[in-house]
């Protein structure tokens, strides 16, 4: 038998690995030329690339920007003998069209304000208080702003306005990040307020009657529970929005006449109007997917069967059944006499639509729980609303954000539908509005190409965020 | 001494509706039931005074008049003069049917796209990528209407497929040639393929105006006996492999019995592919102005078709990818330790763990082509949408029928595929305490 | 208690690892190994994380492969060629940290997979052999059921199971009980002690040193990719010679 035993005196230092085992051959032989098969890839890939390359570079490098007609292009092309060339006209004369649809030029600040506070609502909600995180988002989104305010030229007054807000806001993210909070909750009236105009009573009468529902169930919360004092508190936010808020609303706008210029709905278009769906969709779609999937894990039957029924009927129709159900089927089922117009109708009903797949990803995120945590919840002595709201909530949103991201992008994506229903999406009714012109009737490749980058661009960087989001958040949640 | 035998009877007062566990579940329940109904009564009232404002009424006898339109696209006979219920089963099968070869076909891209992406061939690999991320990160009706215009706007005439005098005489090909070993012509009034045919058909039977091919029928049930006759021969070998631990060779059988029968059938029935092509003349030049023979698709199903595989392609590459990654290294490597080779690693233990994780999103997949098919309204495609949903709707102003009927259809198809992927599910499930 | 006398080591060569490196590209991770193994030995391989020893294991396996030097089981030398490797891994069997049980199949199929599909044995035979070898790992009863339906512990004595219905020669351990909870880690160590009563070849990387001193008949310390001391589990654990075997062992048994 040998002798086992054996004591090394000196360490072996780590040593080169001998050659042909590193380096770019080694990495060539192993990657791409592994085996005969793997070796018939590579060719078929390079030939692709090839041809796709030979095939758009002459396209490509033809660019043309400063045309102002298709025919202008085909005459530059003919003078230099060349046969193919982008006519990017289209797009430097049309692209406020393509972004803003008809709206009011010099009133472009309005929905560049909104979307840049877009992201100092968001910004609180991802990074809780976190301030270094919060200021960037926020001091991004300024910076952002302003340069492109005064890129579209806008007038000293609104510019410096816009300025000083995100500044100010900027200060507020540094300091007390939680305060961005009520930046968040007022969102949606400020944004209705800058995109449609009016008077400011207006937004601000609808945010009374939530703050009202709000002060009415804080005070009767104690002495009835949770679900009576939430059903009375509803009851008086409806009743001051049917009936009371039209009077103090107009007698205040009596007082003080605040009021931007009203845009007409039907200037909405381009990726204004995809924005303002997808981002109104998404946050109305929130509180509603949350219910719906609290009431489909219940245990009450009726609350269960209502939610599931709910749930898949939306997910089993197509998208386009909606927005039609929204353009000619929902005034059927008001009251004869109201009218208001498409773009809201549109977003109550893909609201409606998204919810019921958030309430899937939020169900999804819930279900990854560990069961332990409704039942410490229990034993801790929370009520039931209680233990969503404190314990069971917090956690499964988290888990769920890039669940709820990518439903976003669907949805964003899905936008462009709204085209078919007669409204100004940027992919075919902006097109088709900016076809109409004589001067660029045969443009076809340049605008969807120019629609087709930026969604990418968005989406692209959107769903990168996601993951990189989801990974950070997977490091906390272990 | 008193024994405790049964719980302790208290008096039933009125708040203990709201605070005792065993009545608050049912007060709530009872008080949302009332809201619900509440609701729903007060829309159907809107709904009746709104129509009696306009006059109208709900009436589905409609679906029995005259339709009055043509549909381009018929799978089934249909003129002008046939009801709106039998557009409604065109369109309906106009959906069915590019959705059925749309699903085909992005499984198809997706599988490949799927393993390629995951191979180490790093060229490859990045290359799907970015078909992955290209793809899926814009609408997908951009997709249908640039395909649509490329295919209406970009393909050559028809006749500059055909053979003039003077190619004869100077013995030169036409401008444009046919794709696909000279099968398909891609037009921009259509797109021509061979049609496959038979010189001694069966003959067919006629039901509710609908010729049905017996040959066709025949042919099916030829290949349904096929495959269950693979199965016995599989069964069979796999009964000797375990009596005696060697498997016969079983690929020459299946092989043999998959495709003899039919590939017979199809022989004694004079198969043919009959190919679109001009008419030639005594001189050798072609004659008539478009193609004769073959099938004709129209570019709203080409386009459609085209748009939705490689868009759902997309979704079923990251399934694929998401499937083969879930199954844990540690599989393989505890196989290799057993001795098995890759190829029966990957049959036996890999596939087998892979296809749970990836057929359910896969299934979800085609429930979303099958929705997705009503975007080809924006290209004019006759579907479901587009007949009932559209023309229909349009002509007879029946907007509320029309409506329920066309999202009633689409649940019972989405609830049909869900419980396809629920009886999947529940079938392979892998048993856990 | 083991009962050592019967545990008897042959002079006949199992595995012969003559100067083996290892690179993860420009990573040396097995730096200059020598090592001889015995039928019928019982070695225990221990060290710091990273020092290599898994890696070493696979090596024997061909599960990672060895740049430089070589390795010989069973007289065969481990190559890039098929069939030698194919004729290792029916030799050898190994038992995962993570059991690895393939889960869509029962328990008896788990067993009864290799040896029908490599070893082309009849199903009968394949499922007398795979009875035999879950009664001796104490839990027939559990045939019928799947992985996910097991505690840890019975999934890892399912698994010493599977890879003994190969009949191998060699046993490598890769920290088989480093996934288990406290109480199951007994059940495991005993199976793997029967195994070593019964004179099998046995290659374990573990920490626990318990078993090393009932069952080892050598233990080897490895550091930084080479191994730096190697004795008999009585001399290592009472003498340990050098510096950095004297801190590891303070570690791990220090509390």
């Amino acid at each position: 038998m040998s002798n086992p035993s054996f004591v090394r005196t000196e360490m072996l230092p780590p040593q080169k690995p001998p050659m042909g085992q590193t380096g770019v051959l080694r990495w060539l032989r192993e990657n791409l030329f592994s085996s005969p098969f793997n070796t018939f890839l590579t060719l078929l890939g390079i030939w692709a690339v090839y041809t796709l390359a030979v095939g758009a570079a002459p396209w490509l490098m033809n660019s043309m920007w400063n045309v102002d007609s298709v025919d202008d292009c085909r005459a530059i092309l003919a003078a230099n003998g060349e046969t193919t060339g982008a006519c990017w006209g289209v797009v430097r004369t049309r692209w406020h069209q393509f972004f803003f649809g008809f709206y009011e030029q010099s009133e472009y600040w309005r929905p560049m304000l909104a979307f840049a506070l877009l992201f100092v609502s968001i910004a609180p909600i991802l990074y809780f208080n976190l301030r270094r995180p919060n200021a960037i988002m926020v001091g991004g989104a300024s910076i952002f702003l302003v340069l492109v305010l005064a890129g579209l030229g806008t007038d000293g007054w609104h510019l410096g306005i816009a300025a000083f807000l995100m500044a100010a806001l900027t200060a507020v993210a540094w300091i007390a990040p939680k305060w961005l909070l009520w930046m968040t909750l007022a969102f949606p009236a400020t944004a209705y307020y800058l995109l449609w105009g009016g008077s400011v009573w207006g937004p601000i009468g609808v945010m009374a009657g939530f703050g009202l529902a709000y002060l009415v169930f804080r005070l009767l919360q104690g002495e009835i529970g949770v679900t009576p004092a939430a059903g009375i508190a509803s009851l008086t936010a409806v009743v001051w929005w049917l009936f009371l808020q039209g009077i103090v609303t107009a007698f205040l706008a009596g007082i003080l006449p605040w009021s931007l210029t009203a845009e007409s709905p039907d200037t909405f278009g381009g990726f204004l109007l995809s924005f303002t769906i997808g981002v109104s969709a998404i946050s109305a779609s929130l509180p509603l997917g949350i219910l719906l999937a609290l009431g489909r894990r219940s245990d009450m039957f009726l609350i269960k069967t209502l939610s599931v029924g709910f749930i898949e009927f939306v997910r089993g129709v197509p998208l386009i059944t909606m927005l039609f159900t929204a353009s000619l089927l929902l005034q059927y089922f008001l009251p004869p006499q109201t009218n208001f117009d498409l773009i809201l109708r549109v977003i109550i009903l893909v609201s409606l639509f998204a919810s019921a797949y958030i309430a899937e990803v939020i169900r999804g995120g819930m279900a990854s729980l560990p069961r332990g945590q409704q039942e410490a919840a229990d034993a801790l002595g929370l009520d039931y609303w209680q233990a969503q709201r404190l314990i069971m909530m917090p956690q499964a949103l988290k888990v769920s954000i890039p669940g709820i991201e990518s439903s976003f992008l669907s949805l964003f994506k899905d936008t462009t539908l709204v085209a078919l229903v007669g409204l100004a999406d940027p992919l075919v009714g902006i097109t088709r509005v900016v076809r109409s012109d004589i001067n660029w009737k045969a443009a076809y490749w340049e605008p969807f190409i120019f629609v087709g980058v930026i969604f990418f661009v968005f989406c692209f960087s959107m769903s990168r965020y996601s993951m990189y989001l989801e990974r950070k958040l997977k490091t906390d949640h272990r | 001494m008193a024994m405790i035998s049964e719980a302790p009877k208290g008096n039933f007062r009125l708040s203990m509706l709201i605070y005792d566990t065993r009545y608050r579940a049912l007060t709530i329940q009872v008080i949302v039931l009332g809201l619900f109904i509440a609701f729903v009564l007060w829309l159907m009232f809107n709904l009746q005074s709104n129509l009696a404002a306009k006059d109208k009424d709900i009436d589905f006898t409609f679906i029995f008049n005259r339709a009055g339109y043509d549909i381009g696209q018929q799978l089934i006979p249909y003129t002008s003069d046939d009801t709106h219920a039998r557009a409604l089963v065109v369109g309906l099968l106009n959906t069915l049917i590019v959705a059925f070869f749309a699903c085909i076909a992005a499984t198809v891209i997706g599988v490949i796209a799927g393993v390629l992406r995951l191979s180490k061939n790093w060229l490859v690999g990045r290359l799907m990528t970015v078909y992955v991320e290209v793809f899926r990160n814009i609408p997908l009706l951009l997709w249908i209407i640039l395909a649509f215009t490329i295919f209406s706007e970009n393909m050559p005439e028809a006749k500059d497929f055909k053979v003039t005098p003077e190619m004869v005489q100077q013995g030169i090909d036409p401008p444009q040639e046919k794709w696909f070993f000279g099968t398909t012509a891609f037009t921009n009034r259509g797109t021509n393929i061979p049609a496959p045919s038979l010189e001694n058909p069966l003959g067919t039977v006629t039901l509710w105006n609908t010729p049905i091919s017996l040959s066709v029928l025949a042919a099916i049930a030829i290949l349904v006996v096929s495959f269950w006759g693979n199965s016995r021969i599989l069964a069979h070998a796999k009964a000797i492999q375990e009596e005696t631990g060697d498997r016969p060779a079983t690929w020459w059988k299946s092989l043999l019995i998959l495709c003899g029968p039919i590939v017979v059938f199809l022989y004694a029935s004079g198969f043919y592919l009959d190919v679109p092509h001009f008419p030639i003349d005594e001189s050798g030049a072609s004659k008539g102005f478009n193609f004769v023979g073959g099938i004709r698709v129209g570019h709203s199903f080409m386009a459609l078709f085209i748009a939705l595989s490689i868009y759902h392609g997309t979704y079923v590459t990251e399934a694929v990818r998401a499937g083969i990654l879930a199954i844990s290294r540690g599989q393989t490597e505890a196989a290799y330790a057993l001795g098995l080779r890759p190829n029966r690693t990957m049959n036996l233990v890999i596939l087998p763990q892979a296809l749970r994780v990836i057929i359910p999103p896969l299934i979800s997949q085609y429930l979303n082509i099958t929705k997705n098919t009503t975007l080809g309204m924006a290209i004019s495609y006759l579907d479901l949408k587009g007949t009932l949903g559209g023309i229909t709707l349009n002509q007879t102003g029946r907007e509320l029928e029309c409506m329920l009927m066309m999202m009633l259809i689409y649940l019972i198809l989405s609830l049909l595929i869900s419980l396809g992927m629920n009886i999947f599910n529940n079938s392979v499930k892998l048993k856990e305490r | 208690m083991a009962n050592t006398a019967q545990m008897q080591v042959t002079d006949e060569v199992a595995i012969q690892i003559t100067a083996m490196n290892k690179w993860y590209g420009q990573f040396h991770v097995l730096r200059d190994i020598n090592m001889t193994v015995n039928r019928g030995e019982r070695i225990v391989v221990c060290g710091p994380s990273g020092s290599g020893k898994s890696t070493l294991i696979r090596c024997i396996n061909r599960l990672e492969e060895h740049q430089a030097g070589q390795i010989v089981v069973d007289g065969t030398e481990l190559t890039s060629d098929l069939k030698n490797i194919d004729k290792v891994r029916s030799e050898v069997g190994m038992v995962f940290q993570h059991f690895n049980l393939f889960p869509h199949l029962t328990i008896l199929e788990n067993l009864t997979l290799a040896p029908i599909w490599v070893r082309k044995t009849p199903k009968r035979e394949a499922i007398e052999t795979a009875m035999y070898f879950l009664e001796k790992v104490k839990i027939p009863e559990q045939a019928g059921k799947y992985p996910g339906q097991l505690s840890g512990g019975q999934q890892q004595r399912v698994a010493i199971a599977r890879s003994l219905c190969m009949k191998p020669r060699i046993m490598l351990f890769d920290e088989p009980t480093s996934a288990l909870d406290p109480e199951m880690i007994k059940e495991v160590l005993d199976t793997m002690i029967g195994l070593a009563e019964d004179g099998m070849t046995m290659i374990c990387v573990t920490h626990e040193m318990g078993f090393a001193q009932a069952v080892a008949n050598r233990v080897v310390f490895m550091d930084q990719g080479q191994i730096v001391e190697q004795n008999e589990p009585k001399e290592f654990f009472s003498n340990p010679k050098s510096d950095r075997t004297k801190l590891f062992l303070s570690q791990i048994l220090g509390h």
